[in-house]
């Protein structure tokens, strides 16, 4: 009969309006910014650059490579290259980046960056309330902005960054290892 | 009479004799007009916030909640950011006719409520022929409705404006018709009459001509007639914002816009006015003890109750497509119109008493069968050919 | 005269004269829009209430949404067509015009209601209307009715015949 589907349709949004007063579970929404969501582990925002221990000058993970610089699509990475090195986790002399800048306008969350760094330098961050009325240098990210202490990425990527932590052990240990056999060898 | 019932009557006396004599008359339909002026757009904010929550309640949202206790000055918000911005007109408009547009339209969408009386001697003026008023001011709208759509110069505003014209102008017609039952019935165009001659009762039932079945027939086709007229879901296929953008106004920023989507709930309301007049008995109570309660208030709960029915609808129903549109106006409810007439002259002339109540069901409810045997075996048809879309 | 026939005979003219002298079709169409509009309210400013309405209904709601209809249809709206007035054409026009208004003029003196003064104006309520359309007018109301169903139908017939040819 014709009319029938629109009365079955009124009952229906019928039940739906007054069952959102009873049922609490059927509002799916979230009041954002009093309730909000766990953040899954593999969300990201924008890069940010680890530093070990305390200092973040001395324990900047970034050795000035400028892979990322490249390969980042959008091309927002600015990097100058320092004229002095310091000594890196092994004790091995590197440059360190005297200026390193994202530009968040620009960037494009691609991760492409995290991929290519071979010193597990910079990771994606999982802050998305970045909001600022200074569209221009209130989005232009420098050094120590981006800075940020490797708790931090223990934190919030905890099972990516157990196995990096374990692998920089590895290799921390080898690297000991052969600095205490290389002066055997010499004094051979 | 209580005075509770004439407060507002008796209000504008008061003042209009405390005014010095050479301004009675100015002052008379000053407070005749600014109270229509202030308090219809009170209820369109009212209405935003309603439709928007209540339709957030039928998808399982809650709708606006943040600006004030609950959302309810959410309104206020939205006509302070429709303030702020920027009026765009674009460099190919026809500036002239695109300003005029919204005006038209607006000035359009309040003159009917000269002739809806809305409490015991409620009414701005008594006219002769009150409800042949209102539809020959609707007529004028059409027209902005074009204009808004042609001088935006935008493909997509002009077929918004066509298609609201072709869908108004074809659910003029059942629109009209259904009026005409009741005009028939009452023998009278003047609104405040039609009210009169049903604020009757007998037993506890009123003389109210929805319980009538052709009144009853009459009224939920005038009422999906004045859903189309208004542009309502579903039949919001001249503003269709999945298919034309936003239609007609489309070109339209800042205030005006606005000012249109004011116009759009302003006729809605006088429309559903119109209903209440002829098919609701107006201004008069449900039930004859309840006599005491104020007319105007229900004249305007009436006004909310089908304000709710206009949200619940398009909380339901999807949109028409334009064959389905003019198909159901011209296959079914242009001949149910006529038979609700019919019947209304069948009422009119057959003695009181039980004969009358079945001749018109059985006039009704046959109609009905038949032209809904018709819609749905035409519907059943499942490939549609393309004369000129290949 | 008052000043509201003045205004409003005014209102009428301009949207008349703008009719006949803007460029854009659809222009035209507006300002005859606002010339009928004009005329009903001239009615219903003579008191002839009925009359006033149905002219704003007709003429306005139908007959003006009809022009611009076609005018849209017809893919004349946008361009400015170039004047067209030979001047021989324009001759007749002004003929034509002209002895329009002499007739109208000849039968408004000639009407009897200007040589009897003071004869109170008539009152015709919507009630005494319909009881003549329905009285005494019975029959042409019934040959007009019979007409335009002829004309619908023939309307529809053309429309149809059109399908049938592409199919
Ligand atoms: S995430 Fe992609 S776009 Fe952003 S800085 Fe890294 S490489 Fe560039
Ligand atoms: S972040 Fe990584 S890839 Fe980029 S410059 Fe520093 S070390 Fe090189």
């Amino acid at each position: 009969m014709l009319g029938e589907g629109i009365v079955k349709g009124l009952a229906e949004t019928a039940r739906n309006f007054l069952g959102s007063f009873i049922e609490k579970d059927r509002l799916v929404t979230v009041q954002y910014p009093e309730e909000r969501l766990p953040v899954v582990e593999a969300a990201r925002m924008f890069p940010f650059l680890i530093y070990d221990g305390v200092d973040q000058e001395e324990g900047l993970r970034c050795v000035a490579c400028q892979i990322c610089e490249k390969e980042c699509p959008p091309q927002c990475i600015h990097i100058e290259k320092s004229k002095d090195k310091k000594p890196d986790f092994i004790g091995k002399q590197q440059f360190y980046p005297a200026v390193f800048d994202i530009d968040v306008s620009v960037c494009m969350s691609c991760q492409i960056c995290v991929e290519v760094c071979p010193f597990d330098a910079i990771r994606m961050d999982n802050e998305f309330e970045l909001s600022t009325d200074d569209r221009f240098a209130g989005l232009l990210w420098p050094k120590e902005k981006l800075a940020m202490p490797n708790e931090h990425y223990l934190a919030i990527h905890p099972t990516e960054a157990t196995e990096v932590e374990a692998r920089r052990a590895e290799e921390k240990a080898q690297a000991e290892a052969k600095k205490a056999s290389q002066p055997a060898a010499v004094a051979k | 009479m209580q005075p509770s019932d004439q407060v507002f009557v008796l209000l504008k006396h008061w003042l209009v004799g405390r005014s010095p004599a050479v301004m009675q008359p100015g002052v008379s339909i000053l407070l005749t007009i600014v109270p229509i002026l202030l308090i219809f757009p009170v209820l369109f904010a009212v209405t935003t916030v309603l439709e928007r929550k209540g339709l957030g309640r039928i998808q399982n949202r809650y709708g606006p909640n943040r600006v004030g206790p609950y959302g309810i000055l959410q309104p206020l918000a939205d006509g302070l950011k429709s303030l702020t911005k920027e009026d765009i007109v674009p460099s190919s408009a026809d500036r002239t006719v695109h300003f005029l547009a919204p005006l038209v339209l607006l000035a359009v969408a309040f003159l009917p409520y000269a002739v809806l009386p809305m409490g015991r001697n409620m009414v701005a003026v008594n006219l002769d022929s009150g409800v042949l008023f209102f539809f020959a001011i609707g007529a004028i709208s059409e027209l902005s409705v074009f204009m808004a759509g042609w001088s935006s110069r935008n493909k997509y505003s002009l077929l918004g404006a066509m298609r609201a014209v072709a869908q108004m102008i074809s659910y003029e017609v059942p629109l009209l018709l259904s009026s005409i039952a009741v005009i028939m019935a009452a023998g009278s165009l003047s609104t405040v009459e039609i009210v009169e001659k049903q604020s009757g009762f007998s037993g506890i039932f009123p003389h109210w001509y929805v319980l009538t079945p052709w009144g009853f027939a009459g009224f939920i086709l005038f009422m999906i007639a004045a859903t189309a007229e208004t542009n309502r879901s579903p039949f919001d296929l001249p503003e269709g914002e999945s298919e034309i953008i936003a239609g007609y106004y489309i070109e339209y920023s800042g205030f005006k816009f606005a000012l249109f989507f004011l116009g759009e709930y302003l006729g809605m309301f006088a429309i559903s006015g119109l209903g209440i007049t002829l098919f609701l008995g107006g201004w008069s109570a449900p039930l004859p003890f309840l006599t005491w309660v104020p007319s105007w208030i229900w004249f305007f709960g009436k006004l909310l109750g089908l304000i709710i029915g206009f949200i619940w609808v398009r909380g339901t129903l999807p949109r028409l497509r334009m064959d389905q549109l003019m198909n159901f106006a011209w296959k079914f409810m242009l001949p149910m119109a006529l038979v609700v007439v019919v019947s209304a002259g069948a009422w009119r002339f057959l003695p009181q008493g039980v004969t009358r109540w079945l001749v018109s069901m059985v006039f009704i409810a046959a109609a009905y069968v038949l032209l809904a045997r018709g819609v749905e075996t035409r519907n059943k048809i499942a490939k549609r050919t393309y004369r000129f879309a290949e | 005269m008052s000043a509201p026939f003045i205004i409003l005979a005014a209102v009428t003219l301009v949207g008349a004269c703008a009719a006949m002298l803007l460029r854009g079709l659809v222009h035209c169409a507006l300002a005859l829009a606002v010339a009928f509009a004009g005329i009903g309210a001239l009615y219903l400013n003579l008191g002839a209430q009925f009359l006033g309405l149905a002219q704003l209904l007709v003429y306005v709601g139908a007959i003006a949404v009809l022009i611009v209809f076609v005018v849209l249809l017809t893919r004349g709206g946008d361009s400015d067509s170039p004047p067209l007035s030979p001047a021989p054409r324009q001759f007749t026009g002004i003929l034509v015009a002209g002895a329009i208004f002499a007739i109208l003029a000849w039968a408004i003196f000639h009407s009897f209601a200007i040589h009897t003064p003071g004869m109170p104006a008539p009152q015709a309520t919507i009630r005494q209307l319909g009881a003549a359309l329905m009285e005494s007018y019975a029959l042409p109301l019934e040959v007009i009715g019979l007409m335009l169903t002829a004309a619908l139908i023939g309307a529809v017939i053309v429309a149809m015949k059109e399908k049938q040819g592409t199919q």
